[in-house]
């Protein structure tokens, strides 16, 4: 519990709720960024480019506040290649095909007590949970 | 303009949002969901913080007619659990397990993570396409 840290957390997560009302208010869209990235290339044409501008902000929100904080916000990544490639094919195939992922399901559908998203959350935590205690082992972490 | 210029900020709030909180540090994710071991609540309180402001303010924005820069509200209207929706959450949570990067975090990674993270979202944006050319397949009558 030595890295608990509940303000940061707290206020990181207001703004993620924040977001997702922002998108809601003026696009009327829900804030799920596996569905959200996937349509910047598989959504109808005239659906795509406020994706891509959504998009484009969660990539600079890093470099933004490394210039503003002047410190680079730390990224510690444990797993070897093959660990990466095959978690990329999951979260990718898994998110499209569960209809959506910790934003879409976790932030937005619980907030609408969407009985699709309490179920996904509790199986996607569940599955991360076991997954990292069987892999711990093995990785020798 | 207007609803290009709103997705930035909207993009750009919720990649601050996963950096203040460190959820796009892997080992901080997997520190959350390593239930068994050292465990990190942090991450909890995002999601508590994240569903507080957005049950507040969805229903706040849900009293106009519609949204400010669109005719109508785009709300999932199934409510019906079935196995997709398991069975891919299921696979969603074991490659978050495997790496502790979920699509957000993927995506705002790509300038603080080098080659892994790069790595990462390439292998999820083929996962994706591979959704889709399974998903169109199916939808085609035999």
């Amino acid at each position: 519990m030595e890295n608990f840290t509940p303000v940061s957390a707290s206020i990181g997560g207001a703004l993620i709720g924040l977001s997702a009302v922002l998108l809601m208010a003026f696009h009327g869209r829900i804030a799920g960024i596996s569905g959200l990235f996937s349509g910047t290339v598989f959504a109808a044409k005239g659906d795509r480019s406020w994706r891509v501008f959504f998009v484009l902000g969660l990539v600079a929100a890093p470099l933004v506040y490394w210039l503003a904080a002047a410190e680079k916000p730390a990224f510690e990544l444990q797993a070897g290649w093959p660990l990466i490639i095959a978690g990329g094919l999951l979260v990718g195939f898994g998110t499209r095909l569960g209809s959506g992922c910790t934003s879409g399901h976790g932030v937005c559908g619980l907030s609408r007590l969407s009985p699709r998203s309490m179920v996904s959350v509790l199986l996607f935590m569940a599955a991360g949970m076991v997954t990292v205690a069987l892999i711990k082992p093995l990785i020798g972490a | 303009m207007a609803r290009n210029l709103m997705a930035l900020l909207a993009g750009l709030t919720f990649g601050l949002g996963l950096v203040i909180s460190q959820m796009v540090n892997p080992a901080k994710v997997i520190a959350f969901l390593d239930l068994f071991g050292n465990w990190d609540p942090s991450l909890a309180f995002v999601m508590g913080a994240a569903l507080i402001v957005t049950a507040i303010g969805y229903r706040l924005v849900w009293l106009r007619q519609r949204p400010v820069l669109a005719d109508s509200f785009q709300v999932p209207g199934n409510r019906k659990v079935d196995a997709k929706l398991a069975t891919g959450a299921v696979l969603f949570g074991i490659g978050w397990g495997l790496v502790g990067l979920c699509p957000g975090p993927a995506i705002a990674a790509l300038t603080i993570g080098g080659g892994p993270a790069l790595g990462f979202l390439a292998a999820m944006a083929v996962g994706m396409l591979a959704f889709e050319l399974v998903d169109r397949r199916a939808a085609k009558p035999a």
